[in-house]
């Protein structure tokens, strides 16, 4: 554990005039980056506290609900409109974490949480992702929580967040410090030859808000997580289905990929498909769609395929009644 | 680095100057003597260091202190009053809510954090959702039937 200096933004742009000074790493809830930090995975010279930034506010607009980057999970979970009108973004919350976690941690620090890999959280072993160049303990190692999709041959960690899986379906965006605006499956990278490499935010960048669009009428969504424990524990699989008015359906797995996962091939297949017990089967044979499973992960293409065929059935057909 | 703060735990003010690097666990033990919130994993996985913050529960080992200038923090010493248990603390006494008793004060904190909340709409907690909202609380002995069981009667 390095020693940190700490210092609190009195405003945006204070945060970022100290997030760009050498060894500097923002703050918010703090329950990944302690963790990090203990570990010795994040070892920064000084944290800039932005958790006292006026970012968490939850504006429901008429087209938009915009989550400030600094709102705790816990209070977006409980937002009146949100449970309302976007459950699988409330579910996918309340199926995070654990209660004092969801008290603490920020929309903001949820997307840029680090993988829960073992081999990347442990001490000692080979991970291109915390050691570039050092190799993957987990391509030959115990794999049976990594993904299956979106690997490469120098990192197979499964991205940990339950939230960006709902926001891929929900087809969110994130607004940046820099004015930039990402649409949140461009947010994420695959791991290439660069695992390190995560996201598109540039060093000393903030998420400032998460744009959701607002739905409309009687779309409706959910998520199904399935994990090795009733609750307080990652996704094993998880899914997330949007579908709005006009039957248009967006899909989204966690738990699989080495980012939230958009599951276009079973949308596809969907689009203007009459709904009924032949059709969801069928497209949901496609979740694992390009999957490249290893030894101790096999059984999750299956476990993807029936986790999207429940969800799609409590979805679709309940729709029908 | 240290940063000075102001913090009420249990409803006493105090004027601290804490490592930058500590955590609200490390001052309650260090710095203020008050060792009945216990450090488990020191991961935020086990709920052992439960205490709430402006009335709501966090994990005390994931939180900087340096972070909590002006917050009213209640741990497990400030729950009884004038001598009296807290009914929840009365209510874990009758039903044999523990064995060893090293996640009780955890428990209790987490307890009355859920309490507060109340279910997810307001309405009153069932056991599955008792269960569900106290995941963030391992208990090794097994307590966990007693426990609820105490919660119930409480809530």
């Amino acid at each position: 554990m390095t020693p940190f200096s700490y210092t609190r933004a009195g405003s945006e742009r204070d945060a970022l005039r100290l997030a760009a000074l050498p060894g500097a790493a923002f703050i918010a809830g703090g329950t990944d980056f302690l963790p990090l930090w203990k570990s010795g995975i994040a070892a920064p010279e000084r944290v800039v506290d932005i958790a006292r930034l006026p970012l968490d506010r939850i504006d429901v607009g008429d087209d938009t609900i915009a989550i400030g980057a600094l709102a705790r999970l816990a209070d977006v979970a409980r937002h009146p409109t949100i449970r309302h009108e976007l459950p699988v973004l409330a579910d996918a919350l309340l199926a995070s974490a654990s209660p004092q976690v969801r008290n603490a941690a920020t929309v903001g620090g949820n997307l840029m949480q680090r993988t829960r890999c073992f081999y990347f959280r442990g001490d000692g072993f080979a991970c291109n992702k915390r050691t570039p160049g050092s190799g993957c303990s987990a391509l030959l190692g115990e794999n049976r929580l990594h993904a299956i999709l979106g690997t490469s041959d120098a990192c197979i960690a499964a991205h940990p967040s339950d939230l960006a899986v709902a926001l891929v379906a929900l087809g969110a965006s994130l607004r940046l410090s820099s004015e930039r605006r990402v649409p949140i499956d461009d947010f994420f990278l695959l791991p290439g030859d660069t695992p390190e490499r995560e996201t598109v935010l540039a060093p000393g960048e903030l998420i400032v808000a998460v744009d959701v669009p607002r739905p409309t009428g009687r779309s409706r969504s959910a998520y199904l997580k399935l994990r090795d424990r009733a609750s307080f524990e990652f996704a094993v699989v998880s899914a997330a289905a949007v579908v709005d008015d006009r039957r248009s359906i967006r899909l989204a797995a966690g738990g699989v990929g080495t980012k939230p996962w958009r599951l276009k091939a079973c949308e596809a297949a969907l689009a203007g498909a009459a709904i009924d017990e032949d059709t969801l089967p069928r497209a949901a044979a496609l979740a694992a769609d390009g999957a490249r499973p290893l030894e101790g992960n096999r059984f999750k293409v299956e476990l993807l395929q029936r986790t999207v065929h429940r969800l799609l059935s409590d979805v679709l057909l309940r729709d029908e009644q | 680095m240290t940063v000075s703060l102001h913090l009420s735990v249990n409803g006493r003010s105090h004027r601290l100057d804490v490592p930058a690097c500590a955590t609200l666990l490390e001052v309650l033990h260090e710095q203020l003597a008050l060792t009945g919130t216990k450090k488990g994993c020191d991961m935020g996985a086990c709920g052992a260091c439960t205490v709430l913050v402006d009335g709501r529960r966090v994990n005390a080992c994931l939180a900087l202190a340096a972070q909590q200038d002006g917050s009213e923090i209640l741990t497990i010493e400030g729950v009884a009053r004038d001598g009296a248990l807290h009914p929840l603390q009365q209510a874990f006494v009758a039903h044999d809510a523990l064995q060893c008793g090293y996640c009780t004060p955890g428990q209790i904190m987490s307890a009355l954090g859920l309490l507060a909340e109340g279910g997810p709409m307001g309405e009153a907690l069932g056991e599955a959702e008792v269960r569900e909202r106290m995941s963030g609380n391992l208990c090794r002995c097994g307590a966990y039937a007693n426990i609820v069981a105490a919660i119930l009667e409480v809530a």
